[in-house]
């Protein structure tokens, strides 16, 4: 399962899964969250096959799901494919047992993040820390900002660089955010009234 | 809907047509107006809360979509541009449909019912039904003999509770016919481009997107043409092609169509130029 480099390659499954490691609570969570029973998956792959990211995942989606269903609890928490999950919904339209693949894939990371899991794709989970903060900030999204703080989050100031600026002539990116009036309405449905970065 | 005039919907932007779409929001107004359509916007709507929200946390993406519900005046169906966006509005009215816990908690946030008779729906429905109505047939159009991939990206698949929704597969092809153009069929219409990869992981979203447009330009397609504005920034900022397919809004071409678009600043906004292909093709100036 790992490569002479040290990489994980993608896609597959440790050779023996030690079943001391699982615990059964974690599978009635991810259901109990996702609104998903994962018993329902009969390890078809079809979700895999029509993945169009598998490729950069370490566990492909059906071995999350297996994962799951075994209640191997740090290998799904710390997988880096539940942060390359987009939630494209290509799977579910194929699973041809109906499985809300993109909720399972919400609650593993909402689970991951709030057991302070080792995260294996930070950049991600700072991006999207952006996102939410500027909707909490200002009821919508400001893009050029949620870029420069992204990039300050992740030590990296100068990452699009050019691209941002061709962006900028475009008047592509504003310079201003388009905000909301009525901002205490969007600041009430975060818990405690903090957004993502305060609250971890 | 056929035949009928001053057809009025109430009308969701989204985050990226309020912006960096600005020239998707803006053909999509000239279309309506040109088929005596009259969009109101939504008075103060917020973000749907987009593909992060729903990643990480879970009690405001749930809610985020209940307020623009909220804002919708009765009466009047509610549609939205962007695809995803339309998708978040819908999920969480039928969340409140099939919940009434739900139902009192949305009384208690926005202090007023729950309209479950309100109907959401994306642009697409709406040319679906121009469609029927024959708005777009036998037309000449600059788009006649057009070679066109149409690229629908993820917005055909959807979550298992939304199963038995309409869908529009085909739709910009039936479209695209009518008005001349032709459609090339082509592997990659359906292909996800990666979304909020394309910022955090651009290494992947390169590889997608260069595996969608050479897909587009090995059907000898001139053009793509997008049904959501976050595919069409993607296809464009993470494109590292020598080749300089232009990627259009289908709002875009649908003004196009009507003759439409040259001197309203549409096509300076892309990053990809698509002036060199449109005054090749006497479409602009």
């Amino acid at each position: 399962m790992v490569e002479s480099d040290g990489k994980k390659r993608s896609g597959v499954l440790p050779d023996c899964i030690e079943m001391t490691e699982a615990e059964p609570g974690f599978t009635t969570e991810i259901n109990r969250r996702s609104g998903v029973n994962v018993s329902l998956c009969w390890q078809c792959k079809t979700c895999s096959g029509g993945c169009p990211f598998a490729e950069a995942m370490d566990y492909h989606p059906n071995q999350i799901i297996r994962l799951v269903q075994l209640g191997v609890k740090k290998a799904a928490l710390t997988s880096s494919a539940i942060w390359i999950c987009v939630g494209c919904h290509t799977c579910s339209t194929a699973c041809p047992q109906a499985i809300d693949m993109s909720a399972v894939m919400d609650a593993l990371r909402q689970t991951a993040i709030r057991e302070g899991a080792a995260i294996a794709e930070p950049h991600i989970h700072d991006f999207h820390k952006e996102v939410v903060n500027s909707i909490h900030r200002y009821g919508r999204t400001h893009k050029l900002e949620i870029m420069l703080r992204y990039n300050l989050a992740r030590r990296d100031p100068f990452a699009d660089f050019n691209l941002g600026l061709r962006m900028l002539q475009k008047r592509k990116l504003d310079l201003l955010p388009s905000k909301v009036r009525r901002v205490p309405d969007i600041r009430k449905l975060f818990k405690k009234g903090k957004a993502a970065s305060h609250a971890g | 809907m056929p035949g009928k005039k001053n057809l009025e919907f109430s009308y969701f932007p989204g985050c990226s047509l309020e912006t960096t779409a600005r020239e998707n929001n803006r053909s999509l107004y000239t279309f309506c107006e040109r088929h005596d359509i009259e969009l109101v916007e939504l008075d103060d709507w917020n973000c749907c809360g987009s593909s992060s929200t729903h990643s990480i946390d879970h009690e405001p993406a749930k809610w985020l979509p209940t307020r623009n519900l909220a804002l919708a005046p009765p009466g009047r169906p509610l549609m939205a541009a962007c695809p995803n966006c339309h998708m978040r509005l819908k999920l969480a009215h039928m969340m409140l449909q099939q919940n009434p816990e739900d139902r009192k908690e949305y009384k208690r946030l926005w202090g007023r019912d729950f309209d479950p008779d309100l109907r959401i729906i994306t642009f697409f429905e709406l040319l679906s039904d121009l469609a029927v109505a024959g708005a777009f047939e036998k037309q000449q159009t600059g788009l006649k003999g057009m070679k066109i991939a149409p690229y629908y990206g993820c917005m055909l698949a959807r979550p298992p509770m939304m199963r038995h929704e309409k869908n529009f597969y085909g739709l910009m092809e039936k479209v695209l016919l009518s008005l001349g153009a032709e459609p090339v069929k082509w592997g990659y219409s359906a292909r996800c481009c990666g979304t909020f990869l394309a910022a955090s992981r651009p290494d992947i979203v390169t590889r997608t997107v260069a595996d969608i447009i050479s897909g587009a330009e090995r059907a000898k397609a001139e053009c793509i043409v997008t049904a959501c504005a976050m595919c069409q920034m993607n296809l464009e900022i993470r494109s590292r092609l020598p080749g300089k397919t232009p990627v259009f809004h289908f709002s875009e071409l649908l003004a196009l169509s009507l003759g439409i678009g040259g001197g309203r600043g549409w096509f300076r906004r892309h990053l990809i130029d698509p002036r060199p292909l449109l005054r090749a093709r006497k479409l602009i100036g």
